[in-house]
Order: C-alpha cells, then structure tokens, then sequence
C-alpha cells in the first residue's frame, strides 16, 4: 500500500465515482439556471448621470455645488489625501493614519480644475465672462471670499426663473455672471468634457466629473432613491430589485449603526466613530478576513465544527453505516 | 562529451527527469482523474464546489464576449445586454455557492490532516473574487457603476491605497478587472483543485480527533 491516499482511506469503503461525468451535470445544471435567470430577469442598466443632466434638472443645487468649489468649501476642496493638503483632514485611529502616510497623490484645486479652467474655454468669444474671469482673478482672496460667501448665503433661497438661478440683490461681484456661464457650460454638454481635458484625445479617468458630481447632493438623492447609499445597506444593492454585491454584507453591516454611524453612550462614555468609520471597518474587515484565512491554527474558531455537530448531518449516511 | 556510467545508464537523471518523478509521486492521474472515491463523499455537500467552477466557467466564458466587443456593446445591443446578464447572475451563481462550499468546509474541518493550505487558498480565492467583481461593478458605465465608485472612494482612500487603486478611474478599473484579477483569481482555483487532488477530500471527523490540522495524518 504505497499510495498515501490509499493509506489515508484505509477502513474506508471506496466507490466507484466519475468525476467527470459529475463536472459536465455540474456545468450543464448551472448552464440552465445562469440562462434562465438571465432570460427571465435581464440584468439593470440605469444610465449614468451626466453633469449636463445635473445641472438641467437641478441647476440650483448645481451653481451651490460649483460655488463651493469656486470657495474652497466642498468636499473635495477639504477633502485631504489623496486630492488635497487640507490640514487636519484624513481618516485615523490612533497613530495609524495610512491616508495621510499616502500624502496627496491625485491633486485636485477645485476652483481651478472645476471652474476657473472650464470658464476659461467658454469665455473665448464671450466679453461678458472674460470681464467677469477678470475681475474676480485681479480681486483680493478677502474680497473673493466676501462675493463667494455673500453669494453662497443667497443661494439657500434661490428660485430658478425662465431657467436661469435667480438670487435676492446683493454684493456678489463678479460671481453670478461666472456660475451663469458655469451652468450654460453644463447644460450643454460641454462641461462633461472640459472636466475630462487632460491633453490626450483618448481619456478613460473621470476622477474629476465624479468627484465634481459627488459634491453635489443631486446624485447622492438619486442613489437614496434607489437605497444604494451607506446608511441602507446600499454597498449590496443595485438599482431596481436586483442582487447587488450581496457579499459584502458583513462589510455594509457596520456603517448601520452607532457609533460607526455616529454618537452612541457606552458605559456612560458617548463614543462616536463616524469621522473615521472607513477606516475602522476596512482594519477590521481585514482582521475577520485573516482570522477566517487562520482559522485552522486558531483555538475556539477550529474547534467549533466539533461542538456544532453540524457535520453529523452531513456524513450522517457515513456514520449510519458503520 | 560527458561519460554516462552503467548505473546512470540505468537510472537517468536531469532537471526534466526529476519534474516528471515529482509530478508523478505527487499528483498521479489516478489522483488527478480519480474513479473511485471514499463512500462519505457521498453527500450533497461535496456538489458546492464543483457548482462554484461551473459558475466560475460562465463568468469567465461571459466576461470574454462582453471583454472581445468592448465596454459600451451591452448598453447598446439586446444581444450585449443578455450576455451581461449571463454574466450577472453566473457572477451569482458563482458566490452563492462558493459561499456554501466555505460554510460546508468549515463545519466538516476541511483543513484536518494537512489540508489548511487548501483552506487557505480557498480563503484568497474568495478575497479576490470579492476584489474582481468589485472592479467589475465599477467598470459597468451606468448609473450604479457610477455611484459605487463615487461611495467606495472614501473606504480606499482611508486604506491609504486611493491614488494607485483609484475607483474613479474606469480604464484603471476595467483593465484590472477583465485581466489581472480573473488571471490571479483562475490560477488560485486551479492551484486549489490540484491541492485537493493532492491531498484528496478530507474523513469525516471523529470523535477522539482534534479539529486541527495534523500534518502527522496527512496523505501525501
């Protein structure tokens, strides 16, 4: 008896078993089920959301969007790493800060690379926003920031008339003529591809437009609509009634509560953990995931096939017959 | 021209040679192609895995057609449409049952006896297939493509890893997807099937046996 299998299985009644004839049932079973599934149910295909979109369903929320890059005052401008300096920002816990140790390797200047620049094309040929481009690059950064806050401040009451985002008088400057131009550039289209200019014809990074549109609250509402957001579980759902990416549920399973998801009083002390929930859960997905990978040199998690005598079950006809 | 000696005659050694004996002590046809195997592999558990291949066949078979006519065909053809669906659900089928075949190793201690490099293996499979379709979720062009990326930017930038695995850059996602990942994800099955072909499955627990990996009992 040289075979070490032969050895292995030593006591053990062999059968006759056609390993192959069990693969092509397999593939032919599965074959069934994948085209009867994609047959019945097709698959979602919801079409994504254009700037130009944005800004002609909500213009308001569009000019509020392009303001607060024009002010430095989005997500993105205050993001940290990987896109901007922004003291302070970056997820931590304790001394580990892998974002910040990263350091800012996608740079991103969301006046310049979201407005100034794209205005800068859409001026050629319009005295209007040249003058306006004008006068704001000459102001000083205080008179800037007074207009952008002025402006932002009257935006909360915006009303949109005959198109065009109408705000109560004020001193903004030169201001709403740049976010008229800003929202004339996105309705056309145009906005799309000035956000993906980098010199090359061919572009297939769109690092800009999304970051652009994730700082509005127009494609995060949509996402809601259709529970794909954080908060609902949304990592593993699609659009529709459709399985997403169901495996991740452990994953989606910490941001539903607190304090992953904001302040909880635990023995008297309130803990909240939202600031840096991403990368609380991503050390501890890691951890469950090489826990998972060491189960069999981990006391406890190895033993507990034997005490759940789930296995019985399974070899229950093996045991029955001995 | 080197002298070959009577014993050496008779008893050839070369790189090649040694491969071959190695290939052959370690994994024999009649271990790779078994027709007979130990009567507990009788149970419905044991179809998991070889379900989770088959899937695997479909999203792979399914990838390549979407890959060959480029990531616009589906939004555009009713042909490209089903085969992205035959890719979604096969993408489904595949996890389902590679999740089944992970819980029905677990509570059998599929790792006793010197299998907890198979179980290993498995583990990495399952990280990296979670990785690939990630990517693959990204790289659909339509409106949930375009929110996972926008939502998922946060958790790798966190990670530190957001400016080389960046989820806003398609090409970036796509490349990854329809090459390395289903690469590295094929290879680790197939290391995975040749180490339980090594080893073959695993007995059924006994009752004096400790749950662990004890390469004293292993089978090769």
């Amino acid at each position: 008896m040289d075979d070490p299998q032969d050895r292995y299985y030593a006591g053990i009644r062999m059968i006759r078993f056609d390993l192959v004839k069990e693969f092509v049932l397999a593939l032919l079973a599965v074959s069934i089920v994948v085209i009867g599934l994609a047959g019945v149910f097709s698959s979602p295909d919801d079409p994504a959301v254009t700037i130009q979109t944005w800004a002609t369903k909500d213009p308001v929320d569009f000019v509020t969007t392009a303001t607060s890059e024009l002010a430095y005052q989005s997500g993105t401008a205050q993001y940290g790493p990987p896109y901007t300096n922004t003291a302070g920002a970056g997820q931590a816990v304790g001394p580990i800060a892998p974002q910040s140790w990263a350091g800012v390797g996608n740079p991103i200047d969301t006046a310049k690379d979201f407005v100034l620049q794209p205005l800068g094309y859409a001026a050629v040929g319009n005295p209007t926003l040249t003058k306006a481009l004008q006068t704001y690059t000459a102001a000083s950064s205080d008179q800037q920031q007074t207009w952008l806050t002025n402006y932002t401040n009257a935006l909360a009451d915006a009303t949109v008339t005959n198109d065009e985002v109408t705000v109560a008088s004020g001193d903004y400057g030169p201001v709403p003529d740049l976010m008229t131009g800003m929202l004339g550039l996105a309705r056309t289209g145009a906005l799309d591809g000035l956000l993906l200019n980098s010199g090359n014809l061919y572009q297939t990074d769109f690092t800009k437009p999304l970051l652009f549109m994730g700082d509005g609250s127009y494609l995060s509402g949509l996402a809601a609509d259709q529970h794909l957001t954080g908060d609902q579980w949304g990592m593993m759902n699609e659009t529709g009634q459709y399985p997403g990416q169901t495996w991740l549920w452990l994953f989606s399973f910490w941001y539903q509560f607190a304090p992953f998801n904001g302040p909880a009083t635990i023995m008297g002390q309130t803990i909240d953990w939202s600031a840096n929930t991403d990368l609380i859960v991503i050390m501890l997905m890691i951890i469950l995931t090489a826990l998972l990978a060491f189960v069999p040199f981990t006391p406890i998690l190895r033993d507990i096939p034997r005490w759940v005598p789930v296995y019985r079950v399974i070899w229950r006809r093996y045991y029955r017959g001995r | 021209m080197r002298e070959v000696s009577p014993a050496q005659q008779a008893e050839p050694s070369s790189w090649t040679l040694s491969l071959r004996r190695l290939i052959q002590r370690t994994l024999p046809l009649t271990h790779l192609l078994p027709d007979r195997q130990p009567v507990f592999v009788g149970s419905w558990v044991y179809i998991f895995g070889v379900v989770s291949i088959a899937g695997l066949i479909w999203v792979v078979a399914s990838g390549v057609v979407l890959a060959l006519f480029g990531p616009q065909w589906w939004h555009q053809s009713g042909v490209g449409r089903f085969v992205n669906s035959l890719h979604l659900w096969s993408v489904q089928v595949f996890f389902v049952f590679m999740v089944l075949h992970l819980w029905g190793q677990y509570f059998m201690a599929g790792w006793r006896d010197g299998r907890a490099k198979t179980w290993m293996v498995g583990v990495v499979i399952f990280a990296f297939s979670i990785v690939t379709a990630f990517t693959g979720f990204i790289s659909q062009q339509n409106f949930d493509g375009q929110w996972i990326a926008v939502n998922a930017k946060d958790a790798t930038n966190a990670a530190g890893i957001g400016s080389f695995f960046n989820v806003l850059n398609f090409g970036q996602m796509y490349g990854l997807h329809i090459v390395l990942l289903p690469m590295l994800v094929g290879t680790l099955v197939g290391v995975h099937v040749l180490l339980v072909r090594i080893k073959g499955v695993v007995r059924p627990i006994e009752k004096k046996q400790p749950a662990q990996p004890a390469g004293e009992k292993s089978a090769s």
